[in-house]
């Protein structure tokens, strides 16, 4: 128990320091400096108060989308659709930002929370599909992604603008930003959707660990079988997973339109953060509090790696590489423990 | 006397426990030796330290006389060691050539000799009298028949000594009487055989030694020529054992449950229950009798809610419950103890708290408004293991963790204590040893005096004449006889569950 719980924290511990690791090797084998890149990479995340409000910025949206993931997850399915709902949250945020006029009491929340009604009712249609024909989460949630994309850039294209690339900047009253914070941080676009993110955790573990939802939550992940005989409806409880992790991913996207951008432009292509949300899930073990810290970690690598070409030389694209270790590590745990249990039968 | 085996006082240790300690095992050429012991006795840690999975603290192994050190399981294939599984390791789709030569394939010019595979396969198995079909697909098969695939695998890999982990817990008395056959034919053929069992009917039938674990310990060898069933079980438990169940006269009161004209299809849409009737009254045990397959598994699924009924009326204490689902049959009265308890009665990841949790964790006191109140779980969690003696490290253990005795008292403790009107109990005692079994019929008994109706389901004869006041045969999906257990015998209900006689049972047909 206590030996299994000790395993569960050093093996995403050790991915990441293996992943670092490699990222160092590969430096060196380009004739890069590793120790010269790493400290640009810190540098880029913490080096002043811009950087650190840009890496604090990046991770919001992160914790919301590896919650997304982790939720879905603990109910047994693989929301790869957080991608889709991500979007669509964005788009909910900015036509409430753009289209009314409220005191801020009132359409700031009102923004956040159409934003997750848009994400839950985009992953509410995969999870009904699987709950009653038993049709693949994963297929569909794909497919969401791209209809969730093409739907949102035609929407703003032909409904929110006309023929423009990008929506209007959304109403003060509907902004997560503030002067304060962004004249703190050297002008960063950190806003106060960390709060929201945080809270949104705080949320998740609360649902996942002290609720009678929750148990049946993880009942239901872990054997649907002995959940149904425990009288548990299945189905009910699907369905609600992906519509609770649907809005977690909404959140996520009214972060960026409500938070960072202001505004939504029109998307050549996907903005990642539903897909690194699963790489977050992952390496957070579908927790709350390691979604935050895996979120810290992807905030940091993505954020500082922007420094390191101009401090360096040192290509960003490297740090896509060492997430990309990093994932692999995690995800062949067993070989992680079966080099820890090595180690502790040696020094024994 | 040559021993091919020899386990001399092996000591092995986990945190916190000793699970084998100065466990002594010696094996003879030729010869059937049960190893005895209750669940979590250190049955399988012993086999898995013979085996290289484990290495041991203490002690040493010879194999043949010679001292070998098994530091992973090829080197026990190789020494000649080769275990059959309760859970067989076979893949479905494959046949059992196929599924043979898994992983060693003949091969002629770099392609798989399927046709040489085959041939070597039917030889064994004439030579041993197994009378297996090399070419027939696993999933075609009866289970009796997967399992001799399992000892021609190990035969095919050129095993002397064959271990067989509780082969007869999936069988049907007819095919446990023909493995008996298989072994003894082994045997003959200079194979040796440990045979992990706690039925001591089966140890006494077949073997020639045995050899006793309690709570870890070695306990000793014995002949078996020299013992009974009554020694080997106070060996075992280490106290004297009742085997006939003791229990008063039964004085059954009101019809609890009354299944009408049933019928129920299995998954894949065929007609298996086929217009079934019975009735169970308070204060009553009836033991359902049948070979596998005949429809009692979807009998018990339908009562509890599991299983959509296609016709016919279930009603619990006058009340229809027909097609309900399965929360609101539980709450007006059923507790069920499901056969299958991994798949059905547990959920594995959840610690032994939240298992115990499983069906009350919505009302009141354990929860309110939603909120989890983790203090009375696990009030109620350290209540039924107390209870129940269930042996668990702590009630925050992974169920998984379990031996398969205590993951069972974990659900019968769940299920018991609710108090239920009808309790229906699905092959309860599987694979249990005998100090289980003897608690578990006496829970039974003890909650039929207390006003409860009990439906067993049970594919072990003894225990159905045994525990039950009444005995119901099913076959082909319906009650073909209705008997006083002491006006019947085995043989007699063996051939009604083979559908060869027929009873008519009250004016139903």
């Amino acid at each position: 128990m206590t030996t299994n719980r000790l395993f569960n924290i050093l093996v995403p511990l050790f991915s990441v320091l293996i992943g670092l690791l490699a990222g160092a090797i590969i430096m060196l084998i380009y004739g890069y400096n590793p120790i010269e890149g790493y400290a640009a990479l810190w540098k880029g995340a913490f080096g002043d108060l811009y950087f650190f409000g840009e890496t604090i910025r990046q991770v919001t949206p992160y914790i919301l989308t590896g919650l997304a993931v982790a939720f879905a997850f603990r109910a047994g399915l693989f929301n790869i659709g957080a991608e889709g709902q991500v979007i669509a949250g964005w788009l909910a945020a900015v036509w409430i930002g753009t289209s009314i006029e409220a005191p801020i009491y009132i359409h700031l929340p009102l923004a956040i929370i159409v934003a997750a009604l848009a994400g839950a009712l985009v992953a509410f249609i995969p999870g009904i599909l699987k709950a009653k024909l038993g049709v693949h989460e994963v297929i569909v949630t794909i497919m969401f992604n791209y209809i969730a994309l093409y739907s949102a850039n035609a929407i703003i294209r032909n409904v929110l603008t006309e023929q423009a690339d990008k929506t209007e900047k959304i109403a003060a009253t509907a902004s997560l930003s503030s002067e304060w914070l962004a004249t703190f941080t050297s002008y960063s676009r950190m806003h106060y959707g960390i709060l929201i993110a945080l809270l949104v955790a705080l949320i998740m573990w609360f649902i996942i660990e002290k609720t009678t939802i929750g148990f049946e939550i993880r009942s239901v992940g872990f054997n649907k079988h002995a959940s149904e005989y425990a009288g548990m409806n299945v189905n009910k409880n699907i369905i609600l997973a992906m519509i609770i992790s649907g809005a977690f991913a909404g959140l996520a996207g009214s972060m960026e339109g409500l938070g960072t951008f202001g505004n939504m432009s029109i998307q050549a292509g996907f903005t990642n953060l539903g897909f690194d949300g699963i790489a977050v899930a992952l390496l957070g073990a579908n927790t709350a509090i390691g979604v935050i810290l895996a979120a810290i970690l992807f905030g940091v690598l993505k954020v500082g790696a922007l420094n390191m070409p101009t401090e360096a030389g040192v290509p960003s694209e490297l740090v896509d590489v060492i997430i990309a270790f990093i994932i692999f590590f995690v995800a062949s745990s067993y070989l992680i423990r079966w080099i820890l249990l090595r180690f502790k039968k040696g020094a024994k | 006397m040559e021993y091919v085996i020899e386990m001399l006082n092996i000591r092995k240790e986990f945190p916190g426990i000793v699970a084998n300690d100065n466990i002594t095992l010696q094996v003879k050429k030729g010869e059937i030796h049960a190893l005895l012991g209750e669940n979590g006795a250190g049955k399988s840690t012993l086999m898995n330290v013979l085996f290289g999975l484990y290495q041991p603290e203490e002690g040493n192994i010879r194999i043949k006389g010679e001292k070998v050190q098994v530091t992973n399981p090829n080197i026990a294939n190789d020494l000649g060691i080769g275990m059959v599984h309760q859970h067989f390791m076979l893949v479905e789709p494959f046949t059992v050539t196929q599924n043979i030569i898994l992983g060693s394939e003949p091969t002629k010019v770099g392609l798989t000799n399927l046709k040489k595979a085959e041939q070597e396969v039917q030889k064994l198995s004439d030579q041993y009298g197994l009378q297996v079909d090399p070419r027939a697909r696993i999933r075609d098969i009866s289970v009796g028949m997967q399992q001799r695939v399992e000892i021609l695998k190990m035969l095919y890999r050129g095993a002397d000594v064959l271990i067989l982990d509780e082969p007869t817990a999936v069988l049907t008395p007819q095919e446990i009487n023909e493995l008996m056959e298989i072994m003894q034919s082994l045997v003959k053929e200079g194979k040796s055989i440990i045979l992990i069992t706690h039925k001591l009917k089966e140890i006494m039938q077949v073997c020639d030694r045995c050899t006793v674990i309690r709570k870890g310990v070695g306990i000793g060898t014995v002949n078996v020529s020299d013992t009974s069933v009554d020694e080997l079980a106070s060996l075992m438990v280490g106290r004297a054992i009742s085997f006939k169940t003791e229990k008063a006269e039964a004085t059954p009161g009101d019809v609890v449950l009354k299944v009408e004209n049933l019928h129920v299809n299995d998954s894949r849409n065929v007609a298996l229950v086929k217009g079934l009737n019975l009735e169970v009254k308070a204060n009553e045990i009836v033991g359902i009798a049948g070979i596998d397959g005949n429809g009692q598994t979807e009998l018990i699924e339908a009562i509890a809610g599991l299983k959509k009924v296609e016709s016919g009326t279930i009603t619990l204490n006058n009340e229809p419950i027909t097609n309900l689902p399965p929360r609101e049959i539980t709450e007006r009265g059923l507790a069920h103890i499901p056969q299958d308890r991994q798949k059905l009665g547990l959920v594995l990841e959840f610690p032994v708290s939240e298992n115990v949790a499983l069906q009350s964790y919505y009302k009141q006191p354990y929860s309110k408004n939603k909120m989890l109140h983790y203090d009375k779980i696990n009030e109620f969690a350290e209540r039924i293991v107390k209870e129940y003696d269930v042996r668990t490290p702590s009630i925050h253990t992974k169920s998984s963790a379990l031996s398969g005795g205590n993951q069972q008292k974990v659900i019968i403790g769940r299920e018991v204590d609710r108090s239920p009107d009808l309790l229906i109990a699905a092959q309860p005692t599987r694979g249990l040893d005998v100090g289980a079994i003897e608690f578990i019929h006496r829970k039974l008994v003890e909650e039929r005096d207390n006003g409860r109706a009990v439906l067993l389901l049970s594919f072990e004869l003894d225990e159905i004449i045994n525990v039950s006041d009444r005995i119901v045969v099913i076959f082909d999906g319906q009650i073909v006889a209705d008997l006083k257990p002491e006006e019947t015998n085995e043989q007699e209900l063996g051939l009604l569950m083979a559908g060869s006689i027929r009873e008519k049972v009250g004016g139903d047909e």
